[in-house]
């Protein structure tokens, strides 16, 4: 009894790990970093992490955690309830329905199709903006924000595998 | 999906979510204050690097400084005795001294759209909304939602940011309306005002959120002729904010009444 006590805690701790990493990860897209402009233009971890974990363990990462992750992400950041909850959702069900076609191939694969998703997601939250603020905004942040996360993006991918293979396999 | 999203979009403006916002953000802040350490301390060690390799300039200029300072002081000095014995002959009512609430910055959010900043100071420290949040000699931004022990400041580079200023020489009014830009723009100034470049822009008081002669920045014509605001403060390297409490209320009530700046 006691030892299947353990190892069912154990299983949901490593279970848990895509949705802490995920969380971790919004925590630190929000330090401050005293670097002129980094604010603005600060990688998406968050859709970083998604992106890996969706493709990798889909069952550990459930749409409706992912929209709860969105409505936190929007709560403390002061951002517009729902934004982030809609691109990530949308990055979601883009992932889920082509996740076969990610599977198996080279990272430069990987690599490219983060570069389309979040572009995609930077698209949508600057099409919701725009429309609240009733004008067109100044879409260089986004562009910006776009090309920092697509050079970074190796370097958190590898933690993650990393994480991926130290807890989960 | 996306409906139940849209549909949250829909419901921003209750003031439930308000709310809830400070109670999240209020549980996130010990958590973010503990992260943001490490990642000041290497900002500090950078800066500390950064300092020994023009040590010895620095040093000369800030002497130089020194001495330009003194002169200043001993005017400064002058001019408020001068002040003072005018004041008495004309039984001026001079305003309440303000005191001042000093927090960390823990968290920068936002991203592209959004200037927010997170700060550990909430209603316990005595913060409350619509008080104006100072980093060294500038204003920074203006409280928009108290938790228990967190706040957050809207910057005043925020696309929903409205603070009326006056220019220091010519004394016209104008609002500071921020465009997410790193400079706010002002906004309602009448073409015959002859603006100069470099001229010092305080908070006018206007609205009574805000006390008057808070020194926000300095007026920069750009390339197509409007107007803006270089903010005295770096925004993007504030690590503590002093929360100024000019012990009114009239800024509460003026909030609540006139709306004169909206925040979403």
């Amino acid at each position: 009894m006691a030892v299947g006590f353990w190892q069912r805690l154990d299983q949901l701790g490593r279970n848990m790990l895509p949705f802490s990493v995920t969380v971790m990860a919004m925590l630190l897209s929000m330090m401050p970093l005293p670097l002129p402009g980094y604010s603005m233009v600060t990688p998406p971890l968050v859709l970083m992490s998604l992106f890996y974990w969706v493709i990798h363990r889909p069952d550990l990462l459930r749409p409706l955690v992912v929209f709860a992750l969105g409505i936190f992400y929007d709560l403390i950041a002061g951002t517009l309830l729902g934004v982030s909850s809609m691109s990530l959702i949308l990055a979601y069900w883009l992932l889920i329905t082509q996740r076969r076609f990610f599977l198996g191939r080279s990272f430069v694969m990987l690599w490219i199709g983060f570069a389309v998703v979040s572009i995609g997601a930077g698209a949508v939250q600057w099409i919701v903006y725009a429309l609240t603020e009733a004008r067109l905004l100044d879409a260089r942040p986004v562009l910006v924000q776009w090309l920092l996360g697509v050079a970074l993006f190796p370097l958190p991918t590898y933690l993650f595998q990393r994480l991926h293979r130290a807890y989960l396999s | 999906m996306a409906a139940i999203a849209l549909m949250m979009v829909g419901h921003v403006n209750l003031g439930v979510v308000d709310q809830v916002r400070a109670r999240v953000t209020d549980a996130f802040t010990p958590i973010l204050n503990i992260m943001s350490r490490p990642a000041s301390s290497v900002a500090d060690g950078l800066e500390y690097v950064r300092q020994l390799v023009d040590l010895h300039d620095e040093n000369a200029r800030l002497r130089e400084e020194n001495t330009r300072l003194r002169q200043w002081e001993q005017t400064a000095l002058r001019l408020e005795a001068e002040n003072r014995s005018l004041r008495s002959l004309l039984s001026f009512k001079a305003e309440a001294p303000a005191s001042t609430i000093a927090a960390r910055v823990v968290a920068d959010t936002g991203g592209s759209f959004v200037r927010t900043m997170v700060v550990t100071a909430g209603s316990r420290d005595g913060v409350r909304r619509g008080q104006a949040a100072m980093s060294g000699q500038g204003l920074a931004g203006r409280i928009v939602q108290v938790g228990e022990r967190s706040a957050r400041i809207l910057l005043i580079t925020d696309l929903n940011a409205r603070i009326p200023v006056v220019l220091e020489e010519s004394r016209q009014r104008a609002m500071m309306a921020g465009d997410n830009s790193d400079h706010p723009t002002l906004m309602y100034i009448p073409a015959s005002t002859a603006l100069k470049d470099g001229e010092r822009v305080f908070t006018s008081g206007h609205g009574g959120l805000f006390p008057p002669g808070l020194p926000v920045g300095i007026v920069r014509v750009d390339a197509s002729g409007q107007p803006r605001v270089v903010p005295m403060v770096d925004l993007s390297r504030i690590e503590h904010v002093q929360i100024v409490d000019f012990g009114s209320t009239e800024g509460l009530a003026a909030e609540q009444g006139g709306r004169s700046d909206s925040i979403e």
